[in-house]
């Protein structure tokens, strides 16, 4: 086959970026749309300025005064329980003159001290103090020059999310289907909290091409060979090709795939790496949840394991623990990745151990999977760097089971088309 | 670029917590030394099974997350918690070619230095501070830190000690050395 050297006709229209022919039963993306610096510009204003985007979880700031500043959108924030009770989203920079107020982590604060002219603010975001304020002519609006909300600051089941478009949807509106799968994360336990410590990597590769990767059944077994290998070795597990797996298109451009995997689930699925001694307190766990929600509802929080996309860079991972990921571009080359540990509050302390290792096991920056998704995503950029020549990448698996409504497995890519469908809509 | 990462302003103190006693034998601290300089050429070697072989069956290696340097395992998220089994676990997918993040491998080299060592009852605490530059794909980048080891002594055999937990203590995000952490810290 000769390669397509159509370059320089080829347009900056989104339409034609995103091209899907039923019939054919072709879904093609084109790769401009992951190299391209003037692709990523418009990204920022057309997506992550217009989408609800996730900040923090509730459980992260749960006194007066603690904070976390987050960056979101690549926007500085400051995630901050207010001593009024109230948690807030706020603009991370001096309303004076623009330097970032907050320049820790995290931490507790009745308030904070701009360092460059000591601006002060309340951790309700109010300017309480200006040095010299005489300075300042009486029409100086001390009430109006508090640090700034983003306009739009939501939460749903704990989970707090920031959109920078006054006129965006609310969130349960924008959620749509994602909603109910954030429900059967929530409903595991009445207390969630975010365990301590970040995992914070990048790559050299475009932010949507780890988007795809989270919502990826297909890579599992070819990509992750040498974990599988570990998780059979160290704790006796194998995955079932043939388990039921399903991708579901949650509308918005959210989806999520569901497979039955073959770890163990501190909520609710005991398997030997949790211990024979944690047995009898999992296996009471989701006869609690039967009891509660009833044997159908108890099977989707207890049983399934997900991998949710909150459109456009959300994913909750509820596999051997929750995982909740944000994926960022800084470019269109380059991709910034936050990761946490959301467990249940309180569990017994053996337990949540094991969840910890059983998770760093397999993702985050060092585990025995994540690297190699890493390495595969920046093989695919380096790979696109022939995109002049070579157009489009293709995103067709499972269109025919699709079209003829029949489900989707994990393995297929409806998951991927519900993105890019939406990834289209937003750009066009 | 514009720095977005923000940095703790807790800085950790590397001496061990307890009442142990520094050395100050240069013949001791000569021979630790040769330790840690042994341990690090058999990783920048990619000899692991020689460089397993260093520890105790009961033995840990640590990478907190860089944030949370004080940090529990068993309470707050590490980059890496290790056994010796699990330990062997991940030596064992290095040194398949499909670790893709590893294949092919990465090129190390471990400067170590400022080596402190204290006397426990039952071994030696150890503090070095290192710096590992890693090289792949044409690209180089670098980790620095501290090293933390607790060596146990064995009679009989090369070397002397054995390694019942090794920590090592980034001083900074992985997002701004190499984006992820395939190789042995």
């Amino acid at each position: 086959m000769t390669v397509n050297h159509d370059w320089a006709t080829r347009t900056a229209s989104a339409k034609e970026w995103v091209v899907e022919d039923v019939a054919a039963g072709t879904f093609r993306v084109d790769r401009t749309t992951l190299v391209d610096s003037a692709v990523y510009e418009r990204e920022m204003a057309s997506v992550f300025a217009r989408c609800w985007l996730y900040v923090g979880h509730e459980s992260e700031i749960p006194r007066p005064g603690d904070f976390r500043a987050r960056d979101v959108g690549n926007r500085p924030l400051i995630f901050w329980h207010g001593h009024d009770g109230v948690r807030r989203v706020l603009y991370n920079t001096c309303r004076h003159r623009g330097a970032l107020v907050c320049r820790v982590p995290e931490g507790n604060a009745r308030g904070m001290s701009c360092f460059y002219h000591a601006w002060t603010y309340a951790s309700t975001g109010a300017l309480n103090g200006v040095p010299g304020d005489e300075g300042y002519g009486e029409h100086f609006d001390r009430e109006g020059m508090g640090l700034l909300s983003p306009p739009r600051v939501d939460s749903y089941r704990g989970f707090h999310f920031v959109c920078f478009d006054p006129d965006a949807v609310d969130l349960k509106t924008y959620l749509a289907g994602a909603a109910e799968y954030i429900d059967l994360v929530a409903d595991q336990a009445d207390d969630l909290e975010v365990v301590p410590g970040v995992h914070e990597y990048s790559m050299d590769a475009n932010w949507k091409l780890f988007v795809e990767n989270s919502l990826d059944g297909y890579h599992l077994l070819p990509l992750h060979k040498t974990y599988f290998t570990y998780l059979e070795q160290h704790e006796g597990n194998t995955l079932d090709r043939n388990d039921a797996t399903e991708a579901v298109d949650l509308g918005n451009g959210h989806a999520v795939i569901r497979v039955h995997g073959p770890w163990a689930r501190p909520v609710a699925r005991w398997a030997p790496a949790l211990g024979e001694h944690n047995r009898p307190g999992i296996e009471a766990k989701y006869q609690e949840l039967v009891e509660r929600y009833g044997p159908e509802r108890a099977e989707m929080i207890g049983h399934t394991d997900r991998n949710l996309l909150v459109f456009p860079n959300l994913i909750i991972n509820d596999i051997m623990g929750i995982v909740i990921r944000t994926i960022t571009p800084t470019s269109a080359g380059h991709t910034k990745i936050y990761q946490w540990s959301l467990a249940t509050a309180g569990e017994d302390p053996d337990l949540r151990a094991r969840r910890l290792d059983s998770y760093i096991a397999f993702q985050g920056p060092a585990g025995l999977a994540t690297p190699d998704d890493l390495e595969a995503c920046e093989a695919c950029q380096a790979g696109l760097r022939t995109a002049p020549d070579v157009a489009w990448s293709d995103i067709s698996r499972g269109m025919h089971r699709e079209h003829t409504g029949q489900p989707s497995l994990a393995s297929d890519e409806l998951q991927m088309r519900a993105f890019w469908r939406r990834w289209q809509s937003l750009l066009d | 670029m514009i720095p977005t990462g923000l940095t703790s302003p807790v800085i950790a103190r590397t001496a061990p917590a307890d009442a142990a006693r520094a050395v100050r034998e240069p013949a001791l601290i000569c021979a630790v030394s040769q330790f840690l300089f042994e341990e690090a050429a058999l990783l920048d070697e990619w000899r692991l099974d020689a460089w397993l072989s260093l520890f105790h069956p009961d033995a840990v290696y640590l990478v907190p997350t860089p944030e949370d340097l004080g940090g529990d395992p068993a309470t707050t998220l590490h980059l890496v918690h290790d056994t010796v089994p699990t330990l062997a676990g991940r030596v064992e997918r290095l040194k398949s070619k499909h670790a893709h993040a590893e294949s092919p491998r990465s090129r190390t080299r471990r400067h170590i230095g400022n080596v402190r060592v204290w006397q426990r009852l039952d071994g030696l605490d150890v503090r070095s501070v290192f710096q590992v530059v890693r090289v792949r794909g044409g690209v180089v980048d670098r980790y620095a830190g501290v090293y933390e080891h607790t060596l146990v002594p064995r009679s009989g055999t090369e070397p002397d000690w054995l390694i019942m937990r090794r920590r090592a203590v980034l001083d900074h995000s992985i997002e701004s050395a190499g984006g992820q952490l395939s190789v042995l810290l």
